[in-house]
């Protein structure tokens, strides 16, 4: 047994490792050495030239720029939807509630090339908002699907109490119902963020621009140009592009396992 | 309170937005990409009206029908090994390792977070061969099995393998962690009696444990070929499709058909024959256990 764990420590942790070594190579040493030797020293020059003239700074910049704002509108947008669909009371909201969830099937290829048409004509292709606005839609359906679950949570006594001290249902769910599922509004943020990061087909297809690149884009067009011949910088670049969610990943494990299976097992 | 839960204007306030966006991005393109099977053009050179011309091209086209062949393989290999690797990864966790399972399922869950891109990119220089070799090939030469060395990812059977390796290695933690979760609620009381009834390691994995675990393998299963059927991220950054045509699932050819060869038209035809693949494959599975479960 104590192989087993030992063999999986290693399948699971000698790519990674492996990937930071490298990137710490100068080109000579590539060339004259076996692989897995270790580096001769902390060459950084390969982290700065794949940041720099590599573009990976730029690439994460539009990364942020693209995930946080759909993350904020998602969340905002979802929030509210699934609260109107679970705790208000109205005729056909189950059948509403169908139609957002029925959108988790959807699958990307069959909206790609209609929302490209519609990008084209608003000249909104290259744009970051192209992004934005469809990875806003996209999350729609899971995040009103989690979040119907938690506020079905939320006890109708605490509702009823505020709104019999004369507050207005706006302001009933924003003073004391969000309150209450932030906790669950964090894990649906955190497994929304790793899918609109790591997205690629969408950015791939509105982004052509360098200068708009995002993370996934970015990497596959720099190891298009540098990846056969710079092996060091190109280790470099994969290593930054690995780091965030690898320590977002340390920080917040349990969570992101949870939110991440959870979505689907329910699903 | 019941007059406040049922202000219209409210609903409206908070329902609205939401609806407005999915409707918008999500629901009406699909119907547009229906639309679409039936025109000929592109974007910049305009659209034509040519009926079922595109599924009658469908048929004939040998390209589409090696893409659906290679999306099925991969699909049936990396749902097959990721699942079971998962499952015997959770089982390892419920039942010998208990208390240091947590640290385990952390280390082993972690490439699923990571961008695929990365991922790919890690691997194609793990099985590199020019212009240096990659760790598979510089181990092959260590141990002087020389024979072995090749490009990897320059013949299509061995690019697919190299698919597979990769996306299980990412992925068997998820499953691992999936399935972990559905052994953990397996009641304790049953696992006792059955322990006691005389049952104990293979057997009782088989006769108690995998049926309790059934609609969460289920659930896994289902989830796995979803994802798998509309492969692309891994296949784009590892391969893009090569070598020629060797490693293209349909969701690329869709994909190159509309912006290499600029035929939306077509694009929508090949994106609408996987929508029903999926869709078909997912009833089958459900078909499948119903029957079982009922026996």
């Amino acid at each position: 047994m104590a192989c087993v764990i030992a063999f999986l420590l290693l399948i699971e942790l000698l790519p990674i490792v492996w990937l930071v070594l490298q990137s710490f190579k100068q080109d000579s040493e590539f060339s004259l050495h076996p692989v897995w030797a270790l580096p001769k020293g902390f060459y950084w020059e390969n982290w700065r030239l794949a940041w720099s003239t590599g573009h990976i700074g730029t690439y994460f910049k539009n990364s942020v720029l693209a995930t946080f704002p759909a993350l904020f509108f998602m969340i905002v947008l979802g929030l509210a939807a699934a609260f109107s669909l679970e705790v208000m009371k109205w005729r056909g909201r189950n059948g509403v509630l169908f139609v957002f969830v029925a959108g988790l099937l959807i699958p990307l290829q069959m909206v790609l090339l209609p929302l490209f048409t519609v990008y084209f004509h608003v000249h909104l292709i290259n744009s970051l908002w192209s992004l934005i606005i469809t990875y806003t839609a996209f999350g729609l359906p899971l995040t009103i699907f989690l979040m119907t679950g938690y506020f079905r949570a939320v006890p109708r006594e605490v509702l009823e109490a505020a709104t019999l001290d004369g507050a207005s249902i706006y302001s009933a769910f924003a003073r004391i119902v969000l309150p209450m599922v932030s906790n669950a509004i964090l894990t649906v943020a955190l497994v929304q963020f790793f899918f609109i990061w790591n997205d690629l087909l969408l950015s791939l297809t509105f982004i052509s621009d360098d200068s708009k690149r995002t993370i996934q884009t970015g990497l596959l067009n720099f190891t298009g140009q540098y990846g056969q011949v710079q092996w060091g910088p190109t280790f470099a670049a994969v290593s930054m592009t690995v780091l965030p969610t690898l320590l977002l990943y340390l920080g917040l494990n349990q969570r992101v396992m949870r939110g991440l299976t959870s979505g689907s097992l329910k699903g | 309170m019941d007059v406040i839960l049922r202000d219209r204007r409210a609903i409206l306030v908070f329902l609205a937005p939401a609806l407005l966006v999915y409707t918008a991005v999500l629901l009406a393109p699909i119907v547009w990409s229906l639309v679409y099977t039936f025109y000929e053009g592109n974007v910049l050179s305009g659209f034509k009206y040519v009926g079922l011309k595109n599924f009658h091209t469908l048929i004939h086209d040998h390209a589409f029908w090696t893409a659906l062949r290679f999306t099925l393989e991969y699909g049936a290999l990396v749902t097959v090994f990721q699942v079971a690797l998962g499952l015997l990864l959770a089982l390892m966790f419920v039942f010998y390792l208990r208390r240091g399972s947590a640290l385990v399922r952390t280390l082993v869950f972690f490439p699923v977070v990571l961008p695929t891109v990365a991922v790919a990119q890690l691997f194609a220089k793990v099985f590199a061969i020019a212009p240096q070799y990659g760790l598979v090939n510089s181990g092959l030469h260590a141990v002087h099995l020389n024979g072995w060395i090749q490009d990897w990812l320059g013949r299509g059977n061995t690019a697919l393998l190299v698919l597979v390796l990769m996306d299980v290695w990412r992925s068997m933690g998820f499953y691992a962690v999936l399935l972990y979760a559905g052994l953990v609620d397996v009641p304790e009381e049953i696992l006792e009696s059955a322990r006691l009834d005389g049952a104990s390691g293979l057997r009782l994995v088989r006769h108690v444990v995998l049926p309790l675990l059934g609609p969460v393998l289920f659930s896994a299963l289902i989830f796995s070929i979803n994802g798998t059927l509309k492969v692309f991220d891994s296949v784009v950054a590892l391969t893009n499709g090569g070598p020629g045509q060797a490693t293209t699932p349909l969701t690329l050819y869709m994909f190159n058909n509309a912006f290499s060869y600029g035929e939306y038209g077509y694009a929508s035809a090949v994106a609408t024959a996987l929508s029903i693949l999926c869709l078909l494959i997912t009833l089958a599975v459900f078909g499948f256990a119903r029957r079982d479960v009922t026996r």
